[in-house]
């Protein structure tokens, strides 16, 4: 079993890590510090961390600010409050200026637990995908979230980074692994299907993948960690080549991966897509296995939901 | 201020008030009345008191100024036309597809706007990371931003206010613009924000009531405000909505409409009264 990190541990250590390298990042928090691990950029770097309170939406737009002044800020609390609350003031004072301020949203999706539905963002995706020239970065891995924040630092531009509370599987090597904003990565080859996942969802495709093989049905998998803009090249060339596409996602499946895979598939190369993710429904209260159970994020749904839209093949 | 002075930025402010008009007029569209309100203060701000280079707009150390209500922008134009940032008679352009004078101010491509601001409530907060980043790299400027008093309704006005007190933002200074009237209107009648001297006191910050078209006053508020160490400073001007123009004057309907025919040449006469009175 490989070693298991939460994507926001990854993010706490690379704000750390790349504040050493550049001084003109700040970091800003909502009363989340312990929770976001941005606690540990604070403890680093007490001088360049300020607490905003829970005051989401003065946050970002103090961001923004900054911003404007030539400095990096990356500013922190739950997907629920950043992409949800400060909704507006990210789309009103960093998006449409085009403004370089980092967000690094953490407890994404269903996986926050027990805390249930009011916290459980299932919508971020879709919000921040709504916003031109939003950069959307949903890591699957410790390893892809320290390089997503090394990207945006290095990326000129407001940009989303959408993390995780649950512990997850480490599925790439530190030292090999190459980032690159706008970049699908295939993870395993296959003729039959395609199985495009973000997220937490990517290292669940892979175990579908080998479900699948049992039966005889070969899987392509392709790791998407930019939501936006998206690969539309790897994905059209797998809509081609495999006819048929699952999307994997902790997310509604109104809005976020699903939907802009559909979106590029229906206008480039229409082929049968089938989306897992939270039926547009709200989350709940549990530990974490039992919901993904629950919501139908298992490597099991992907792998009925592959079967489907091999059926649908014409 | 001596007399030369007052008249100096009298005339400015009127001058500020037809460059507005003509904006609102040409557009038949945007906001007058609180760029009226305004006008002195703008004219304060741009032409006796801010550090900004007309040839470098993006200069690292200028003072920054942000128009936190941002629908009057009209006004705002007009100040940075007349400062030199862009020609005066590009304001004709406002709120045409092919402008660069959006209806609300747009960083991104308008010469001397600081901040992208029309979302009630955001431009305070961006106006306090401004300020903020001062402190953190110690550069001496100063942040100015200008609110509505309708605009205090909003609830992130009070969320950056605290902010400010908080970080001890004393670069920061706040005018707000208590002319009493938002679209629907008396601010009082709406829902009562008063009084807003008390609750930025409150807040943590420094206060002063002014009268906002008195340009001594003016003066010896900013000169208060940059006195004031540790705490960010809270001017609240009483203005007359419309100011100069005198069927606008104190009218929540002249909040967002623009004037005919023959109102703006009436509105342009009654200023030009005023400019040769001076």
């Amino acid at each position: 079993m490989a070693d298991k990190i939460a994507t926001r541990e990854a993010y706490g250590d690379a704000l750390v890590e790349f504040g050493a390298k550049y001084e003109n990042i700040i970091v800003f928090d909502a009363d989340l510090a312990e929770a976001t691990k941005t606690c540990k950029f604070k403890k680093a770097y007490p001088d360049r961390f300020f607490d905003c309170g829970i005051a989401e939406g003065n946050m970002v737009s103090v961001a923004a600010g900054v911003a404007t002044t030539g400095m990096i800020p990356f500013c922190s609390s739950f997907a629920m409050f950043t992409a949800g609350r400060a909704f507006e003031p990210i789309r009103n004072a960093i998006g449409y200026p085009h403004l370089n301020v980092k967000i690094g949203a953490t407890h994404a999706g269903i996986t926050v637990g027990e805390d249930g539905a009011t916290h459980q963002c299932l919508e971020d995706l879709g919000t921040m995908r709504t916003i031109p020239g939003m950069v959307i970065l949903n890591p699957a891995d410790a390893v892809e979230a320290r390089a997503a924040v090394e990207a945006a630092i290095n990326y000129v531009g407001p940009v989303y980074m959408r993390f995780g509370r649950a512990a997850v599987p480490v599925l790439f090597d530190k030292e090999t692994y190459k980032f690159e904003i706008g970049k699908g990565i295939q993870m395993a080859e296959g003729k039959d299907v395609t199985l495009v996942a973000t997220g937490i969802m990517v290292s669940m495709a892979l175990e579908a993948k080998e479900l699948l093989k049992a039966e005889g049905i070969d899987a392509r998998v392709i790791n998407i960690s930019t939501i936006k803009p998206l690969d539309k090249e790897i994905i059209l060339r797998a809509a081609a080549e495999t006819g048929a596409i699952v999307t994997a996602e902790e997310h509604n499946i109104i809005g976020g991966l699903g939907s802009a895979v559909a979106e590029a598939v229906c206008e480039g190369c229409p082929v049968p897509v089938v989306r897992v993710g939270v039926e547009d429904t709200f989350g709940r209260s549990g530990k974490v296995p039992p919901l993904l159970e629950y919501y139908g994020l298992t490597p099991a749904n992907i792998a009925a939901k592959a079967k489907l839209a091999i059926s649908l093949k014409k | 201020m001596d007399q030369a002075k007052i008249k100096e930025l009298s005339k400015i402010s009127a001058e500020i008030k037809l460059g507005a008009l003509e904006g609102v007029f040409s557009a038949q569209s945007g906001h007058p009345g609180g760029s009226l309100s305004i006008s002195d203060v703008l004219a304060y701000l741009y032409f006796n008191e801010m550090r900004v280079d007309v040839n470098n707009p993006q200069w690292e150390d200028r003072d920054r100024f942000v128009l936190s209500k941002g629908h009057t922008a009209p006004g705002l134009y007009a100040a940075l036309a007349l400062k030199g940032f862009f020609p005066r008679e590009d304001l004709k352009t406002l709120r045409q597809i092919d402008s660069y004078l959006q209806g609300h101010p747009d960083m991104k491509h308008t010469p001397g706007v600081d901040m992208t601001s029309g979302s009630l409530g955001l431009g305070i907060s961006a106006a306090c990371g401004m300020a903020l980043s001062g402190k953190i790299r110690n550069k001496d400027y100063r942040v100015y931003a200008v609110l509505g008093d309708g605009e205090s309704e909003e609830g992130q006005v009070w969320e950056a206010a605290m902010f400010a007190a908080h970080k001890k933002l004393d670069n920061l200074t706040a005018f707000i613009d208590w002319n009493g009237l938002q679209i629907d209107g008396a601010i009082v009648d709406v829902v009562n924000p008063t009084p807003l001297d008390e609750k930025f006191r409150a807040f943590g910050w420094n206060v002063i009531m002014i009268n906002g078209h008195d340009f001594n006053e003016i003066e010896a508020a900013v000169a208060n405000a940059k006195a004031t160490k540790g705490k960010p400073t809270a001017v609240i001007m009483q203005t007359v909505k419309g100011k100069g123009v005198s069927f606008m004057e104190n009218q929540a309907k002249w909040h967002g409409s623009a004037p005919k025919q023959e109102q703006y040449e009436q509105a342009v006469a009654e200023i030009n009264a005023y400019i040769a009175s001076l």
